[in-house]
């Protein structure tokens, strides 16, 4: 059946949805200049993006998160792809969501009010099962609250924010080479769970400048969703094949996929009168996530007390990391039994990796920015063990180093 | 072996500029560095503050804790700062923008014409850079070479040439104020 | 040449998905009917064209096509559309919507849509009301209107759609109603052709929702209304000034056909300036 429509210029380089080889890693690297770049961490995630192959983002100026997008305007032409500034934070996911189902790795970038905003099509993305990557500068709230301000306050929201039953994936960076490879990491898991994934930066990381070495391609994996294998009147784009991960048909390659937020069953059709349809449903999209937490989650743990009995424990995550890292060469010095375990996987949350400090730790200490959010995550998995102490701290300032040496200490 | 440096001014002079050139001169040195930056609303005025640590090893806390080169472009930033550089760093203020004596609480105090000299120059805006000039020849915190190359990628190619007669003049100054002092620095 | 009715259902229709959800009487089978029409009239690649609605009655159509379909959130179809159609302009991007979906939480996008200029083909059937939910007052419910949220009759004045389209820099701008279904057939055909941001209303029979509050609760009712109440564009321009001035029929035909560059060919020669080898 042929189009009797003007195609469109078949020999132009705007290509989103061309498959993403070496050649193209290479490409980006030889725009993105020399080796070693002394950049922000807004920069970062650009260039992690560009890296990981994408080559759409739709966006909204918001600070401090407007870097990101700035630098991808400059930078996605060049490489065949395109940043579009749209109406609002609403249109933006609606956009990559898009996008993403055409065959195109999508992005987007924005802070608190914005991220609230989005919140509805995110759910979308999880029940469509639609990788796409949202990061989040998270700038001190609620409200207008502080805009060029770093804060931790949309940890909960990155998990909760939406109506309903549903998992994702949120990453903190704790330094600005994390911010390239955190995001390279984000698309990945997003392309291996169809699921959209939230990066969970800060105002404090976007805006400083840290040096970073930019990975050659034997360095990264880059994955890209499953393609069907099976013949298009056969396929059906929610079918679980055991793994709960559904393989994804792109637009315009035949398959006639339908895909709605309603309950659906496998066909991808409404189900909504479905009990039973809508219990599997909503129970696959969340195990999808909980039965590989294993595969999923990352956390770093400086126990040098592990084979010892007691210790005093530290939780942090993200910039409040960089104070505990300081904090904790002081405590050690002084002779203190100190084991820290950073949190790099927000959500699915690490019980399991607390819970085991938990069993040796006298204490827990868990220092953020906010008012109280990992807290409540910690206090579930140590399920009363040991005794938590959180040091929360709002208004854009980082904890000290001393801050924090007071809280373990007792003293504070 | 971790160096804090903190700029403090008013929006507008260039401070944030002169913090990341900085950190990319210590890149190039084959150190760590981290810039961090706080400013109002306002593009011109208001309080600006911009930070730089470098180090040999990895850094961890990003921020300035206790100064060891101060340098203040504007009264109130001083006033705020002045008390939280270590006591055997170093202050230098602008010597018409800031109206200071020598607190003696630390091991050098000086004041210099970085304002003075981007005026002679003929433009106020290289303030920044004679300070950079100056900085590097009293602290030795950074190569003189990775530095001239860091702002030579970091200002627009018509006032290169400005730019590098600002560090030059800055960086003459500040020998002259270590060669009075009767101090010479390794 | 007329296809038959059989022909077009074989050949387009989910066959699993039937029978639908509208109600007796209802206009958007025959809005489906003119879509299917228009898209095989125009030889459109089926493999390459996704369908894509918001929420509402009209927002259900693409379940019913055995097509690629996009069933997204209220208000918010045009963006998704946007973002496809961006990743991959070789494919044909058509939406449907409802007066509600489009023109109430869906204004915003509405109309920088139609300023942007992405190639897409908006049908938009108006009803009147929030269908789906059971009534309600829409942002194109007449002055008078009862809806059970208006239920004293609308005190607001209601949106022109074409006129907002128009006003948003639109190129490709009709208003039928199925009462025509030939002529909102050949308007979707043009619209779906021509390289550009197409927007195409339809003024659709709601008998079950609105038109049984509102004096127009048989399908009959409602055609003749229609017919009574429009008038064509060209018989339009024909009147004098003052028969213009005093003419309250709505004037439906195509109202708006120029040529504007088109985004995804902008963006195009945009790229293979930069482009970096």
């Amino acid at each position: 059946m042929k189009r009797q429509k003007a195609s469109p210029e078949a020999e132009s380089k705007y290509k989103p949805a061309k498959p993403f080889t070496c050649e193209d890693f290479n490409r980006v690297r030889r725009i993105l200049g020399e080796r070693v770049v002394f950049i922000q961490g807004d920069a970062a995630v650009s260039y992690g993006a560009l890296l990981a192959g994408c080559r759409f983002f739709a966006g909204y100026p918001i600070t401090p998160a407007t870097e990101t997008g700035e630098i991808l305007s400059r930078l996605l032409p060049k490489v065949g792809g395109i940043c579009i500034q749209m109406e609002d934070e609403i249109a933006s996911v609606g956009a990559i969501i898009g996008a993403s189902r055409a065959g195109a790795k999508s992005m987007t970038a924005t802070s608190g009010p914005g991220f609230s905003l989005m919140q509805e099509n995110i759910g979308y993305a999880a029940m469509t099962e639609t990788p796409c990557v949202i990061v989040d500068v998270q700038r001190s709230g609620p409200s207008t609250g502080q805009p060029t301000e770093g804060a931790q306050g949309d940890i909960m929201q990155a998990k909760w924010g939406s109506h309903g039953d549903y998992e994702l994936i949120a990453l903190s960076p704790t330094t600005v080479q994390e911010c390239l490879d955190l995001t390279i990491e984000a698309f990945n898991l997003a392309e291996t769970y169809s699921v959209p994934v939230i990066l969970l930066t800060d105002g404090i990381i976007g805006h400083m400048r840290e040096k970073v070495v930019l990975p050659e391609f034997k360095d990264v994996e880059i994955i890209w969703r499953k393609e069907p294998t099976r013949p298009k009147e056969e396929f059906q784009p929610f079918f679980d094949d055991g793994t709960k991960i559904p393989e994804m048909a792109i637009f315009g390659t035949g398959y006639h996929t339908y895909i709605t937020g309603l309950t659906h069953a496998e066909s991808g059709y409404p189900a909504t009168d479905s009990q039973p349809d809508h219990h599997r449903l909503v129970r696959r999209l969340c195990d999808k996530i909980r039965t590989n937490r294993e595969r999923i989650i990352r956390v770093e743990r400086d126990f040098p007390n592990a084979h010892t009995d007691r210790t005093t424990g530290i939780i942090s995550y993200g910039v409040t990391s960089r104070s505990v890292y300081n904090a904790v060469k002081t405590l050690r010095r002084e002779g203190m039994k100190i084991d820290h375990l950073r949190i790099i996987t927000n959500w699915p949350f690490p019980e399991k990796e607390v819970a085991e400090l938990s069993r040796r730790a006298d204490r827990i200490v868990v220092p953020e920015l906010n008012l109280g959010q990992v807290y409540h995550c910690v206090r579930e998995a140590v399920a009363g063990r040991c005794d938590i102490v959180p040091l929360w701290k709002t208004g854009g300032e980082m904890h000290t180093p001393s801050e924090i040496v007071q809280a373990v200490k007792g003293t504070g | 072996m971790r160096t804090e440096i903190r700029f403090v001014a008013f929006g507008g002079q260039g401070i944030v500029l002169a913090g990341v050139i900085l950190g990319e001169a210590a890149i190039a040195d084959g150190k760590n560095a981290v810039q961090t930056q706080s400013y109002g609303p306002e593009s011109r005025g208001g309080a600006a503050k911009s930070e730089v640590i470098i180090s040999e090893e990895g850094i961890d806390y990003p921020m300035v804790m206790e100064a060891d080169c101060l340098v203040a472009l504007s009264q109130p930033g001083y006033d705020r700062f002045v008390t939280e550089v270590k006591p055997g760093g170093i202050i230098l203020v602008d010597e018409d923008l800031v109206d200071a004596d020598d607190p003696h609480t630390v091991s050098a105090f000086y004041r210099l014409p970085f304002a003075k000299t981007a005026d002679k120059l003929g433009n106020r805006i290289v303030t920044n850079v004679v300070v950079l000039g100056s900085v590097c020849s009293i602290t030795e915190v950074v190569g003189k070479e990775n530095l001239v190359k860091a702002i030579e990628t970091n200002v627009p190619e018509k006032f290169l040439g400005l730019n590098l007669k600002a560090f030059t003049e800055g960086y003459k100054i500040g020998r002259q104020v270590l060669e009075q002092e009767g101090q010479g620095r390794k | 040449m007329f296809r038959k009715a059989q022909h077009i259902r074989e050949k387009y229709l989910e066959q699993n998905m039937w029978p639908s959800i509208f109600c007796q009487a209802c206009g958007i089978g025959t809005v489906l009917s003119c879509a299917l029409r228009a898209i095989d009239k125009a030889r459109l690649d089926i493999d390459k064209t996704v369908f894509v609605s918001g929420i509402g009655c009209s927002s259900r159509l693409p379940g019913y096509i055995d097509a690629d379909g996009l069933h997204t959130t209220h208000g918010r179809a045009i963006t998704f559309a946007t973002g496809i159609k961006l990743a991959n302009p070789e494919l044909d991007v058509i939406v449907f919507t409802g007066d509600g979906d489009l023109a109430g939480i869906g204004g915003n996008h509405f109309i920088h849509a139609a300023r942007r200029n992405v190639d897409m083909t908006v049908i938009c059937v108006n009803n009147y009301n929030y269908g789906m939910t059971g009534a309600q007052l829409s942002p194109t419910t007449p002055v008078g209107g009862i809806a059970t949220t208006s239920p004293y009759g609308n005190i607001e004045s209601p949106f022109d759609l074409t006129a907002l389209a128009i006003g948003a820099g639109a190129p490709y701008v009709a208003k039928w109603t199925t009462v025509y279904p030939h002529e909102t057939m050949l308007a979707m055909k043009k619209g779906i052709e021509k390289r550009s941001f197409a927007f195409i209303e339809v003024l659709t029979p709601c008998p079950i929702g609105y038109g049984r509050r509102n004096k127009l609760k048989h399908g009959k009712d409602y055609l003749l209304w229609f017919k009574k109440n429009t008038i064509g564009k060209s018989r339009y321009e024909k009147l004098t000034e003052e028969e213009k001035r005093s003419c309250e029929k709505i004037v439906i035909g195509e109202l708006r056909n120029v040529e504007e560059p088109e985004f995804t060919a902008e963006w195009s020669k945009l790229v293979d300036e930069h482009f970096v080898e």
